[in-house]
């Protein structure tokens, strides 16, 4: 028994390391950047253990969490999309409240108040149907100026921001619409073992989102034009139609933003949640999507969304005010994108001095 | 570049000439909808409103042309402005340091931004957007957001170099910030048209790699436009500061992408070394003249909606038209 021990300790110990050096194979293998952001997250996630022991490590922390998470994270999904497309969507925020303003229109002043039941549940359908349809709508028109036109999509999504935000804006002269029915306001309050629905709604919304940007022909059509727009027009995909897609996409992502956010927030209007439009550009860039297009992975942009929800949450409860949180998130996004730079300058310099070696022996 | 043979239709095809008739179209239909429309008084009242969006506006142009772009000014604006008050107040400095220091912090900010993404070798949009998060960040927090009241008489005065009452009574007068604009918009077009520095950052923004094999130094440049922005930043910010009396460090917050609109309006591109000064004074006035007007009309919540089609007409017309030069440049195939 006592000269087993250190037999199995060294053996545990030795697979304790190949198991090891098999994960993070797997993990470079998926992309570096993924293990700096887990990494990243881990010493952040022990930072603030640290800072504030028994507060910190709570259900009731990560449930608040994955209450504030979802709306930035579908914003930022419907970011995600054009920027891999090597585009931009300006207009998210713009279209999201513009959704909502539809649907509170329609649950506020045309449905009946004393709607229930079924007739209730039909009035809702309505008000997600023509929020959908607006939405599509949308979409439609950026990727038509976009795929049609030729135009750079900054310029396009400027001006369907401008435009989407200046009707909100002129036919609510500025006011909230508010006072949904109860149903609606469930997605965002009520949780389902704990977990809330609106985070579900996200993690499902993410997972569908990455099947679909890796397993499908749109998928991999979409990163092929954020790569080279003219060469995969000369490998016969019908480019027009895929960039087409992509802002129907980033904007049917908003009407699901638009939902929650009304839950959330219980009001509609023109001006809500203008600031997570550079924030949502920040999570992307943040989570390795490339913003000349044609590569990032989804995983890596819910890894960059827990990190600042982490650091918000963690800032939050150190009684910091929330603007500190915007300047170290911005402050986060540069130290990892000097991380990433110095990387790569690593990587070439012994790339070099390794053919140079080889040079050298022949 | 582009042959033509008939010089109308080359006229028509530069952006300036399109937006001087748009505009000359949307004056006239404003001034037969609204006799105050076109009166001196209410030239020189537009003319001050918009100088601190034309000077950012020349800063941008010139990012523009660069082939970058730069969202942080309104942060570098309200950072030094604010930095600038508290020196005015609390310290009594007078009006050559502050404006100094103001001028002097915004070219600091700028060069930061320049160095992130000459080092970080990513777009300056990204690098803009988490410098402008970490210096309004901060600037609201160290600030609490209060605003700064009690400015010092020489920042807050108004000075009036000329003055002259129009037939009708009103009182047209050229200001310092009227003055100050007009110097920034000469500065920029000498800059940009009449110096090595100029041409040279149309060389880069036109293309990067063959402007920097012909030996244009890269990192200079950069720090020379982003600089420049800055520079202008604080000075936007200064004369901010001077026509509202006060130092609030909100007040320029979100303005950025208006202001990007405006010098793209005019002809600026966002692939970088095409564009002139006097482009962006006409996308400046045109959207002006809209605002104006829809204000003297009393429908001033059509702004957004006419600002959006006004931005989305422009950009399909010009991208149409370049559609068929590029059409017409390609060679026959069949």
């Amino acid at each position: 028994m006592t000269d087993e021990a250190p037999l199995t300790i060294m053996c545990s110990r030795r697979a304790l390391h190949a198991s090891l050096d098999r994960l993070v194979a797997a993990l470079r293998a998926s992309g570096s950047n993924l293990v700096g952001l887990l990494l990243l997250l881990g010493g952040l996630t022990v930072f603030f253990a640290m800072l504030l022991p028994g507060t910190f490590l709570r259900v009731a922390t990560l449930q608040a969490m994955m209450f504030q998470l979802p709306e930035l994270g579908l914003l930022s999904l419907a970011m995600a999309i054009p920027l891999i497309s090597g585009g931009l969507n300006l207009a998210i925020i713009a279209t999201a409240n513009q959704a909502a303003l539809l649907m509170a229109w329609i649950l506020t002043t045309q449905m009946p108040h004393e709607a229930s039941g079924g007739l209730l549940a039909l009035w809702i359908a309505t008000a997600l149907a023509a929020g959908f349809l607006l939405c599509f709508a949308i979409g439609i028109l950026s990727g038509v100026m976009v795929a049609v036109m030729g135009v750079h999509p900054i310029l396009v999504t400027l001006g369907t921001q401008t435009l989407v935000g200046g009707i909100s804006i002129w036919l609510t002269h500025g006011r909230t619409l508010s006072g949904f029915p109860e149903p609606l306001l469930r997605v965002s309050n009520e949780t389902f073992f704990g977990i809330p629905i609106s985070f579900i709604v996200l993690a499902a919304v993410a997972v569908v989102v990455q099947v679909l940007l890796t397993r499908t022909p749109l998928g991999i059509r979409i990163h092929m034009i954020g790569s080279n727009l003219e060469a995969t027009r000369f490998a016969g995909v019908d480019t027009r139609r895929v960039q087409i897609w992509v802002y129907v996409l980033s904007s049917l992502l908003c009407w699901l933003a638009a939902i929650i956010m009304m839950a959330r927030f219980n009001s509609a209007g023109a001006n809500i949640a203008q600031s997570y439009l550079l924030i949502t550009i920040l999570a992307a860039i943040l989570g390795g999507i490339d913003p000349y297009g044609g590569f990032g992975r989804i995983d890596g942009l819910v890894l960059s969304l827990a990190i600042l929800q982490m650091i918000s949450s963690g800032f939050n409860l150190l009684g910091f005010s929330e603007h500190l949180t915007l300047a170290l998130w911005g402050v986060t996004l540069l130290a990892v994108m000097s991380v990433k730079r110095l990387a790569a300058t690593i990587q070439v310099s012994r790339f070099r001095s390794s053919r140079d070696q080889r040079k050298h022996h022949a | 570049m582009r042959r033509c043979t008939n010089p109308i239709a080359f006229l028509f095809r530069r952006t300036e000439t399109a937006l001087a008739a748009v505009i000359i179209v949307v004056s006239a239909v404003f001034s037969l909808a609204s006799p105050y429309f076109l009166t001196l008084s209410n030239a020189t009242d537009l003319i001050e409103a918009n100088s601190v969006t034309t000077i950012l506006a020349a800063g941008v142009f010139v990012v523009l042309v660069s082939g970058g772009i730069d969202i942080s000014f309104a942060a570098v604006a309200s950072v030094t402005q604010y930095v600038a008050a508290l020196m005015a107040t609390r310290y009594d400095w007078p009006v050559l340091p502050t404006v100094g220091l103001a001028c002097a912090l915004g070219v600091t900010l700028g060069i930061i931004n320049a160095l992130l993404t000459y080092y970080l070798r990513v777009v300056s949009i990204i690098v803009t957007i988490a410098t402008s998060s970490i210096y309004y960040a901060t600037l609201i927090y160290v600030t609490g957001g209060t605003e700064i009241y009690n400015l010092p008489d020489w920042w807050t005065n108004r000075i009036i170099f000329f003055q002259t009452k129009t037939a009708s009574g009103d009182v047209a007068r050229i200001t310092l910030p009227m003055l100050i604009m007009v110097a920034v918009v000469l500065m920029t077009h000498l800059l940009m048209t009449r110096t090595r520095a100029g041409r040279q950052i149309y060389a880069f923004g036109g293309n990067p790699e063959a402007a920097s094999r012909i030996g244009i130094k890269i990192l200079p440049l950069q720090m020379h436009v982003y600089g420049y922005l800055g520079f202008l930043a604080g000075l936007a910010g200064f004369v901010q500061a001077h026509r509202v009396h006060q130092a609030v460090p909100t007040a320029m917050f979100g303005t950025e992408l208006n202001v990007v609109a405006v010098a793209i309006l005019g002809g600026a591109s966002l692939v970088g070394g095409v564009g002139s000064m006097g482009g962006v004074i006409l996308g400046v006035l045109l959207l002006a003249i809209l605002q104006n007007g829809l204000n003297l009309l009393g429908v001033s919540y059509f702004f957004g909606v006419v600002v959006g089609l006004t931005i989305l007409i422009s950009i399909s017309v010009t991208g149409y038209a370049e559609q068929r030069i590029s059409l017409r440049r390609r060679p026959e195939t069949s």
